[in-house]
């Protein structure tokens, strides 16, 4: 399990063997974004939408006095739109290229630390759209953590 | 190392700009020794600079060009545009060689021995053996780094010798690289070690140009009086210092936000009145403009520093084409946005090749039109409003009108028949077009034509707009007009279904309200939405629907309710952009788009407001697109690609016309049913009074006017007229010979800003005129009626709640010879009507309709007639004299004398 882990190009494998994943759930599952890849946690309080952008771009926010563009994670994952809107909802922010990114997530859970031998490549019979973001699953107890991998999300909507 | 190679590369390409326009500047006047002066230091410099940095190619190359200089200096060899040819060769060779080294580091392989033969050839032209002697003073070359202690040494033991010949100058570079390497390796320790030191340590390279230059002043006061320019130079340069771009930039957007927190803390505190943060806050915000202006101007570079390639340019392609062409700069000084500068850079530099290539003839082609043998071609730049106009004009041939009226037809940009009524102004600007942009067109149209389509679209990229005047045979002026600056723009906020937009203020021609009591109504042809305005037909399209914003379908609604539109112009097309709502203009900072949101072209990037929200600032050009397209989707007809296209009439209307001539061979027509009789004259019986012709017409005096303004009435035989009468008035349109009458459906194609047209339609397959029947009349009319209007004083009395219509209208009143009273109630109005005796009355009716009712029945208007204002057309006035829109002058007028008229007739 270790050498899958070592495959995929570019985990950072600490000394210890785990690696710390924020977890965030979307629709039922519990989804896992690396520690260091996040920015900042927040609600969205205002959102403007774009028209015309793709279907996965909910809008455009300022969060300090930045344009973060907020991407919704739901549709990327080929979930059931929102239906109360985007006020509240909770968007974990991210950067790319030097541009910022919110990806908004149902809820945003624990800060966790994984071992490595509990991850697993992405079994082959998973959902295209899923697959395409992940890095692969941790087994965790009585559920699956998917890990995104948020380079290939956020390339995935450009 | 690397940092000295890097400060020696910004700071010799400096150098070398100044160099090619100083030499240019010198050829055309060799014997201007300040000039030369210049340049002999400068090269001078370059060379010194490679030889501290080991760099071989580049010191043999500067230092053959500076021996050639050098003779040139004390007069020993004239300056011949061939030899200055030779020297500028150099300087290129040194660019290229610079240009590799800025991407490698390393000096490229290569050979110069061609130009340096050529040059040192050029040099020996009437000298002995000049380098050789140079040999001697290999040590020369030290000397200004090592100002402490090496600086006297080698002056004493070379000095006499040089200040004989050629003076201190061309003393460092008349060394071998071999031998001078060989001096540093093995020479003298005193001298040497400063100059290792300089190589190898970090600490004193920075100081290099600074030693260097303190050396030339040394020498200065030592030998050179003429130098004194060189250390007043030092002494300028010592209040400037160097910034990277990046810190300016990052400052840039640093000082936008605190704008922007700026702009939000104001809106906190307005809303709470007594705030004590009201005064800091008032302090922090006059800081933060200043702060904003300060570094605005850190930005702001002179627009000469983007010509300064120019004159080399010129230089070189007069040479390469046989021509004689002088440059003109003027308002270098004037100051604009770095990041503009950059982008105009390369389309002015186009543009100025094409002037030399295309625009500018040949000597001999000039003396045969008899203008001066050297062409001229002038650069301007000037400050106006928030815009930098940049005119660039030649005395050169003009563009060549039929050519690109030809060469467009045979594009299809235009039909024919619109090609040959077009003005000229208009055909010229074909040349912007894209299909105008082959080499082909170029050697075939003596105009200009390669990439003018490039040159406008960078131009409009940075908000800006280019235009032209040509005269054939007398030259060309490009007008560019640009935005001082990119970063922060002018913007008007406008809401479409729920959601505000930016659209910048550059675009947009102005605002105006259609429908509901507005006196603009939409109206539609098929499918497409125009709104008449001003007489012309306006594309119209919801932003909604522009954007693609769900739900948008048929947003724009019939006139039932008031609505506002945007008017904006991009792209030669005006359209209007219908919104819910119109908030404020705003001064806003652009933020570029995330690649996830680039792909949409409606958007040009994204600000935040002052109250914090993020909105998205609409691309003025994509929404054109949008525009164009839908029109071309909904109904050929309505192709307004051409903004003068205009249509009139529906598909099925069939229309009497007579067609007539009337100065020049071409048709011109006018509707049937306006046209009361034909009459043939005899010219005899025309008389002439107070500058015009009348004529005793059925017991009353006709004026008689020309068709064309240009044509003379006929002073013998009989003269055509066409009849006919307006309010009981009669006037004779004079032509030169009826032609026909024709059953035709009328399509007015293309509007005219011609006083007195309508526009052209092709009727029986020629474009044919259509003349405003309206104009002339009220133009006869008005003139003619004038002096009897003054006999009876005639009140007026205006009941008008609105005090903006009662000042509006009743100037206009006065204006055309009534005494007003303007009142605002029913009741006021009746008191002032029984004394007044008013000729007639007008009433608003849009407030109140039922009291203006009461004017009819009060026996005290003593019958005058009520004249009913209200500000849409269609509104129910069928109790009173006459209906009249607010906003209509001249109908204002006409119904009022219209409504007297009948009343006294009843």
């Amino acid at each position: 399990m270790n050498a899958t882990a070592l495959k995929s190009d570019d985990m950072v494998v600490s000394d210890f063997g785990t690696q710390e994943f924020v977890t965030v759930h979307v629709g039922d599952q519990i989804l896992g974004v690396g520690v260091k890849e996040i920015h900042d946690v927040f609600a969205i309080s205002e959102l403007t939408p774009v028209p015309g952008a793709r279907k996965e771009i909910a809008g455009v926010l300022n969060l300090r006095g930045r344009i973060v563009t907020a991407i919704d994670a739901r549709v990327i994952l080929g979930l059931p739109p929102r239906e109360n809107g985007y006020v509240g909802v909770m968007a974990v922010g991210v950067e790319h290229k030097g541009e910022s990114y919110g990806v908004l997530v149902d809820s945003v859970g624990e800060v966790l630390r994984l071992k490595d031998s509990e991850f697993e490549a992405n079994p082959i019979n998973m959902d295209a759209k899923w697959k395409s973001i992940s890095r692969g699953i941790y087994r965790l107890e009585g559920k699956l953590l998917m890990t995104i991998d948020i380079e290939k999300l956020l390339v995935q909507s450009n | 190392m690397d940092e000295l190679l890097a400060e020696f590369l910004t700071e010799t390409n400096e150098f070398l700009e100044t160099v090619d326009t100083q030499l240019v500047q010198f050829e055309s006047d060799p014997t201007d020794s300040e000039t030369l002066n210049n340049i002999f230091r400068l090269v001078h410099t370059i060379k010194g600079t490679c030889g501290f940095l080991g760099l071989p190619r580049l010191q043999f190359v500067a230092h053959a060009g500076e021996t050639l200089l050098g003779k040139f200096r004390d007069g020993t060899i004239e300056a011949t545009p061939d030899s200055v040819q030779l020297v500028l060769e150099s300087i290129d060779r040194i660019k290229e060689i610079l240009a590799d080294l800025e991407t490698t580091g390393q000096e490229p392989e290569g050979d110069d021995s061609a130009l340096i033969g050529a040059l040192e050839r050029a040099a020996e032209g009437k000298t002995e053996a000049k380098p050789v002697e140079a040999k001697v003073e290999v040590k020369a070359e030290p000397e200004p780094a090592a100002p402490d202690n090496a600086d006297a040494i080698p002056v004493d033991e070379n000095g006499n010798k040089w200040d004989k010949d050629l003076g201190r100058f061309l003393k460092p570079g008349e060394v071998s690289l071999a031998e001078l390497e060989a001096a540093f390796m093995a020479a003298d320790v005193e001298e040497i070690s400063p100059k290792s030191e300089a190589v190898e340590a970090p600490a004193p390279v920075p100081r290099n140009p600074e030693d260097r230059r303190g050396g030339t002043e040394r020498r200065t006061t030592a030998r050179d009086e003429d130098d004194d320019a060189a250390s007043k130079a030092g002494g300028v340069s010592a209040q400037t210092i160097r910034v990277n771009v990046d810190v300016l930039e990052n400052l840039m957007t640093m000082v936008s936000e605190l704008v922007l927190t700026r702009n939000q803390l104001m809106q906190m505190v307005r809303n709470n009145s007594n705030s004590e943060f009201k005064a800091p806050l008032q302090r922090l915000s006059s800081v933060t403009g200043e702060l904003q202006d300060s570094v605005m101007k850190t930005r702001m570079q002179p627009v000469g520093s983007a010509w300064k390639k120019l004159p080399r340019i010129v230089r070189d392609a007069a040479r390469d084409l046989g021509k004689k062409i002088d440059l003109v700069l003027e308002g270098e000084a004037t100051e604009l946005d770095r990041q503009v500068l950059e982008l105009i850079k390369d389309p002015l530099t186009h543009m100025i090749r094409n002037s030399c290539d295309h625009a500018i003839e040949k000597p001999a082609d000039r003396a045969a039109a008899g203008k001066n043998e050297t062409g001229t071609i002038k650069l301007n730049a000037y400050h106006e409003g928030g815009h930098i106009v940049i005119e660039l004009s030649d005395d050169g041939a003009g563009l060549n009108t039929a050519r690109i009226r030809d060469k467009a037809i045979k594009n299809g940009l235009v039909t024919e028949e619109q090609a040959w009524t077009m003005p000229d102004a208009q055909i010229h600007r074909f040349i912007f077009a894209p299909g105008f942009s082959t080499a082909q067109v170029v050697t075939n149209l003596s105009g200009r034509g390669v990439g003018m389509d490039v040159v406008r679209t960078n131009i409009k990229l940075i908000g800006g707009e280019v235009d032209l005047q040509s005269n054939e045979g007398k030259g060309t002026k490009f007008f560019i007009k640009i935005p001082l600056t990119l970063a922060i723009v002018s913007a008007l906020v406008v809401g479409a279904k729920g959601q505000r937009f930016a659209i910048p203020q550059l675009s947009v021609v102005e605002l105006v309200s259609a429908g509901g009591s507005s006196e603009h109504k939409v109206e539609t042809l098929n499918k497409a939405r125009v709104l008449r305005l001003r007489d012309r037909l306006l594309p119209l399209m919801s932003l909604s629907g522009a954007l693609c914003i769900e739900g948008a379908e048929d947003d724009i609604k019939d006139n039932n309710s008031t609505q506002f539109v945007v008017v904006m112009q991009q792209a030669g097309i005006m359209f209007g952009i219908v919104v819910d709502e119109v908030f404020d203009t705003e001064e806003i900072v652009v933020k570029p788009l995330s690649s996830a949101v680039s792909g949409v072209k409606a958007f040009s990037g994204a600000t935040i407001l002052g109250d914090g929200s993020v909105i998205m600032i609409i691309d003025p050009q994509s929404i054109a697109r949008a525009v164009g397209e839908t029109e071309e989707h909904t109904s050929e007809e309505a192709d307004s690609r051409q903004k003068s296209v205009k249509q009139e009439a529906k598909k099925d209307d069939i229309e009497s016309l007579i067609i007539f001539r009337a100065g020049g061979e071409e048709p011109k027509a006018v509707p049937l049913g306006v046209v009361t009789r034909l009459e043939d004259l005899d010219v005899s019986t025309f008389e002439q009074s107070d500058g015009k012709t009348l004529v005793q017409y059925r017991g009353s005096l006709m004026p008689i006017v020309p068709a064309d303004p240009y044509t003379n009435i006929k002073t013998s035989g009989n003269q055509p007229i066409l009849v006919f009468t307006h309010n009981e008035h009669a006037i004779g349109l004079a032509v030169d010979e009826i032609l026909d009458i024709v059953e035709e459906k009328l399509d007015i194609e293309m509007a005219t800003d011609k006083g007195g047209m309508l526009g052209v339609a092709v009727i029986k397959g020629r474009a044919t005129e259509i003349l405003d029947v309206g104009y002339h009349l009220s133009n006869a009319i008005t003139d003619w009626d004038k002096p009897i209007k003054k006999e009876e004083p005639k009140n007026i009395v205006l009941v008008e709640r609105n005090p903006f219509f009662r000042n509006l209208l009743s100037p206009l009143l006065k204006a055309a010879g009534y005494n007003v009273e303007a009142v605002d109630t029913v009741s006021a109005a009746l008191v002032c009507a029984e004394y007044q005796k008013p000729t007639a009355i007008l009433a608003d009716i849009d407030e109140d309709r039922n009291s203006a009712l009461r004017l009819l029945d009060d026996e005290r208007t003593a019958g005058a007639p009520v004249v009913a204002l209200s500000g849409s057309s269609e509104a129910d006035a069928q109790e009173f004299a006459a209906l009249v829109r607010k906003s209509d002058r001249y109908g204002l007028i006409s119904t009022i004398e219209y409504a007297t008229k009948k009343g006294l007739a009843a």
